[in-house]
């Protein structure tokens, strides 16, 4: 069972994200592998233990410290991985990124794709989409439990959805994306994070997957970021003074007279 | 004719909230283009589902209404693909459920199209062009996005755009359209309904939510009856889904759901960013929270240092003579 799973570096979600100009600024920000990717890849793993055969290789699009993502998944025990960079592939939306993932996936030998659901930098949730149906094959998202068939032809995955779990049984290959629940990754042990140096990181560009420069970056993409702007800054907080029961009597009489929400 | 189109999510033969709110703000953003409201409904037994969307705006609905389309998204993409290239709509809205963004995407891949994910706010430009407002790291940031072609797609968050008063006079041109979904390769196969009877956390008006403060699962029962007494849907914490006290799908913030609900009450939450992202653009925002130093008090309206578990049974019990009032 050979297995790619498709990650993205993203800042950290504990960061404060700081807009200046238009644009988010990047310079002070930590970077992490997307929560969602982590569960994509420790699914992938887990398949791969079952089976007893096969890889698991990672792939991500990014500039030179994305490789750091790859190598933080490389170090649970994924067996390769893939760079997707390339100055061109800068400013890719998600169907720019799915166009490039696909191109790439050409040369590369899989029966299924994990992804996370989607990168909590953008919250687009769209690429491993794009990609499935670029590369003509079913998926299932939001994906809470995966089984493989033994003989490797289907998959049954749990989706979850608004208020229910959905049990959606699909063929194979097919993409799934990750969501919350699926598994609870590893962390990297001391060995792993050693053998990470013995792994090769291939680098992919432009070029070498035959990509006219239009077709990818901003140029190939659908959609553009024209501006990014700081949210609305709500008004500072108001605490209710006094006892607990006073204090609850006072707020059920605000959110009724001044709020009007109740 | 620059139309919109609007794709009605439905669940069991029923309409959700967000397919109003869309015909509204659709019908605003067509209005602008100088062009109609449409919409289009897809799947097993929806053919009556034409007539509320007429009520609310729709001047034209496509109905593909077939067996073949019980398995959401599977075909569904096929046939909305060519109900759009029949329309040639300027606009596609969706809705940004799990549902919406699950199909979304493919159709957009299908279309060539370019799409904006869960958007908040629309501006028609002189040239007809949309200027999308979406939030991004989840509400940390707001981005502003246009697209270069036609359609231009987006998903629409939920709960964000009022619901049209409908108007049962208003009737629309129903096109029945032929359903041809090929090979079904994602076969639904069974469906666990999970949420008991409650409201939906994105489309909830109140939001009664509780975080690492409860101290444990079964200390939700009092959270549970506030919320069922206010007809409102339970949230939690990042904190109280990693211990396990409540299932992912009830998580609020940057790795759970973004919410704006009109009241949002944070209870033994703290106010890590990454919750306060899920969650800041709630209308009101009460916190009952022991820790003054909290940060959650920093976005509260209304907040209250105390212990939650003597609070929140007297918030209750205030309600509840409220409402019997």
């Amino acid at each position: 069972m050979n297995i790619v799973v498709c990650i993205k570096q993203v800042p950290d979600t504990a960061s404060t994200i700081e807009v200046k100009e238009g644009k988010v600024v990047e310079d002070e920000l930590a970077w992490v592998v997307n929560p969602y990717d982590e569960y994509a890849t420790e699914e992938a793993l887990r398949i791969k233990e079952r089976f007893g055969e096969g890889k698991v290789t990672l792939i991500t699009m990014g500039p030179e410290r994305a490789k750091d993502a790859l190598k933080a998944e490389l170090a649970k025990g994924a067996d390769d991985a893939i760079h997707l960079t390339d100055p061109a592939f800068e400013g890719s939306g998600p169907y720019a990124t799915a166009n490039i993932l696909a191109q790439a996936l050409q040369k590369v030998d899989y029966d299924l794709i994990l992804c996370g659901w989607k990168g909590v930098d953008h919250d687009d949730g769209q690429t491993a989409i794009i990609l499935a149906e670029m590369l003509n094959l079913p998926h299932v998202s939001f994906v809470v439990k995966l089984d493989i068939a033994e003989d490797g032809g289907k998959a049954v995955a749990q989706r979850q959805v608004e208020g229910a779990k959905e049990i959606v049984e699909t063929s194979l290959p097919a993409i799934f994306t990750a969501q919350k629940g699926l598994n609870e990754p590893r962390y990297a042990s001391l060995r792993g994070i050693m053998s990470v140096k013995k792994k090769t990181i291939a680098e992919w560009g432009a070029e070498a997957l035959g990509l006219d420069p239009s077709s990818v970056g901003q140029e190939g993409s659908l959609t553009e970021v024209v501006e990014v702007v700081p949210p609305p800054e709500r008004p500072p907080g108001r605490v209710i003074p006094g006892e607990t029961e006073e204090a609850v009597r006072e707020l059920v009489r605000l959110l009724r007279e001044e709020a009007k929400v109740i | 004719m620059d139309n919109v189109l609007v794709i009605a999510e439905e669940r069991d033969g029923t309409l959700k909230k967000v397919a109003y709110e869309m015909l509204g703000e659709g019908g605003r953003i067509a209005e602008q283009l100088g062009g109609t409201v449409e919409a289009a409904v897809t799947g097993p037994g929806v053919s009556h589902l034409a007539e509320p969307l007429a009520h609310c705006g729709a001047e034209k609905v496509y109905v593909a209404d077939s067996p073949d389309l019980a398995h959401y998204p599977e075909g569904h993409a096929d046939v909305l693909a060519d109900i759009v290239r029949r329309a040639d709509p300027a606009v596609v809205l969706m809705s940004a459920s799990f549902r919406g963004r699950d199909l979304a995407p493919r159709l957009a891949a299908k279309l060539s199209a370019g799409l904006a994910s869960d958007c908040t706010g629309f501006e028609v430009l002189g040239d007809g062009r949309l200027r999308i407002t979406r939030p991004i790291y989840a509400g940390k940031a707001i981005a502003e996005v246009m697209e270069k072609t036609r359609p231009q797609m987006a998903t629409v968050r939920p709960n964000i755009f009022p619901v049209p008063q409908p108007d049962p006079s208003r009737t629309a041109q129903i096109e029945q359209v032929e359903a041809e979904v090929g090979d079904l390769r994602a076969i639904v196969k069974e469906v666990v309904q999970t949420a008991a009877g409650r409201v939906e956390l994105t489309e909830a008006d109140i939001i009664v939510a509780g975080g690492r403060g409860m101290g444990g699962s079964e200390n939700y029962a009092i959270i549970e009856e506030l919320a069922d007494l206010l007809g409102a849907a339970v949230g939690a914490s990042r904190a109280s889904v990693d211990a396990g006290w409540r299932s992912h799908s009830d998580q609020v913030g940057q790795t759970g759901k973004t919410v704006s609900p009109t009241l949002y009450v944070a209870c033994g939450i703290s106010g890590a960013i990454q919750h306060l992202a899920g969650m800041k653009t709630s209308k009101y925002i009460v916190a009952i929270n022991k820790d003054p130093e909290a940060p959650i008090f920093k976005v509260a309206d209304y907040g209250i240092v105390a212990d939650l578990f003597k609070a929140v049974p007297i918030l209750t019990e205030e309600f509840k003579k409220l409402l019997a009032e």
